[in-house]
């Protein structure tokens, strides 16, 4: 009997960083139109898995999703152990330009989910005419925060039970026990502080209240997609962000919460599928 | 304060007790907490994972480390067996000001997938199927 195989082929590129050599770690499949995609703070690539394996998408589309640096099979810039692991803006861009620069990627569309789907908003405000189209998951220009991040690395605290347990909530009851679970594994195998330094940018570094009106949607569309069970980044975030945007499309998805390429893909691909059909219509 | 919910409360330790995987869960747990149902404050008393009594209050000077307060309609929607968006999860309920966490929440935050399959466990009575 002939094994089963994911269409699915992960590499490393070496990516300049800040100045620094990294080894980054992607992963891609199918043909066509390329398209990125950004994993939420403190996972990895994986969570892309159904979207690569998934041939209504991959007849049509190059899915590609790298690690961030210090995440998954990304390891860490040499002299890591003597510092702190902070994302910014200006690092997070860095990283996502460089990608596409490097693989030569054609005007790709973008599409990232939490943090990434934040940075879906930063692309657009300095960086649209890159893309042929962004996405932004669970993306608001700013959202209120709901614990001390401090949680996340300390002695007394296990840093990747307290990191699962925290997102656990932001999955939609609907989904099936076995996607849950999976995506919660990959913040049970998360470093310890990454999770909290990704969400450096998210707090502190990526406030775009006072910038997302100055997004053309005429120079690259812009969707943006809201899981209703997620209470981080909850539709209402989601909805007042759109309606500074002029032109802008925002999308509540019903049982679906912060993760839904990986916390439910069924009911995902009902609402990517045909945003992904009028990117490929529009060239 | 409904008696069906507060009747379904306090079943709370054999719903945590008869579920071997949660106490699993929970072993290297032991803490006395504090549950607030809208204006009844119940005290927990955790060895183990397992739940070694719980007492309805008020009483004078009763111990806890921390405590998870909310009110009756917070709860009844937090149990439902297909909770509506924003009552699904603790935090959720905590950062609509449903709910209030407060004390010492170390323990809480070091087991918190314990605890919060305990804090949600009379889902299973309650729940509307």
């Amino acid at each position: 009997m002939a094994a089963r195989i994911d269409p699915i082929i992960g590499r490393y590129v070496h990516l300049t960083l800040g100045g620094r050599e990294h080894r980054v770690y992607f992963e891609e499949a199918g043909r066509g139109i390329p398209l990125i995609c950004l994993h939420t703070a403190g996972a990895d690539s994986r969570q892309f898995r159904h979207l690569m394996t998934d041939r209504a998408v991959t007849e049509h589309f190059r899915v590609l999703a790298f690690d961030l640096p210090w995440h998954g099979k990304s390891t860490p810039p040499e002299g890591w152990q003597n510092e702190e692991y902070r994302l910014t803006t200006r690092s997070y861009a860095e990283a996502i330009r460089s990608f596409a620069a490097a693989l030569e990627l054609d005007k790709p569309a973008l599409m990232g989910c939490s943090i990434g789907g934040r940075m879906v908003l930063h692309l657009a405000i300095e960086h649209g005419a890159e893309f042929r189209a962004l996405i932004g998951l669970e993306a608001a220009d700013f959202q209120e925060p709901w614990y001390d991040l401090d949680w996340l690395h300390r002695s007394d605290v296990d840093s990747s039970e307290i990191s699962a347990a925290l997102v656990s909530g932001l999955i939609a009851p609907q989904a099936p026990q076995a996607a849950r679970w999976e995506t919660l594994w990959l913040y049970l195998s998360s470093a310890p502080g990454v999770f909290k330094g990704d969400l450096h940018f998210y707090r502190v570094d990526g406030d775009f209240r006072e910038q997302v009106g100055k997004i053309d949607i005429t120079a690259c569309p812009l969707y943006l997609l809201t899981g209703e069970y997620d209470f981080s980044c909850a539709p209402e975030d989601t909805l007042r962000t759109a309606r500074q945007i002029k032109g802008a499309e925002a999308t509540v998805m019903k049982e679906l919460g912060h993760f839904p390429m990986s916390e439910n893909p069924a009911q995902f691909r009902r609402y990517i599928l045909p945003v992904l059909e009028r990117i490929r219509a529009a060239g | 304060m409904s008696r069906d919910l507060t009747e379904c409360f306090e079943r709370l330790p054999m719903l945590v007790n008869d579920n071997q995987r949660l106490v699993h869960r929970g072993r290297l747990v032991s803490v006395d907490l504090l549950i607030g149902l809208g204006d009844i404050p119940y005290y927990v008393r955790i060895e183990r994972g397992r739940i070694a009594t719980l007492t309805r209050g008020p009483k004078l000077m009763g111990i806890w480390r921390f405590a998870v307060r909310g009110n009756a309609e917070s709860w009844r929607k937090h149990w439902q067996s297909v909770p509506e968006p924003h009552f699904h999860d603790l935090f959720a309920l905590a950062k609509r000001g449903h709910l209030v966490i407060e004390g010492d929440v170390q323990p809480l935050m070091a087991n918190l997938f314990y605890f919060k399959d305990v804090l949600s466990a009379p889902r299973r009575l309650t729940g509307e199927h």
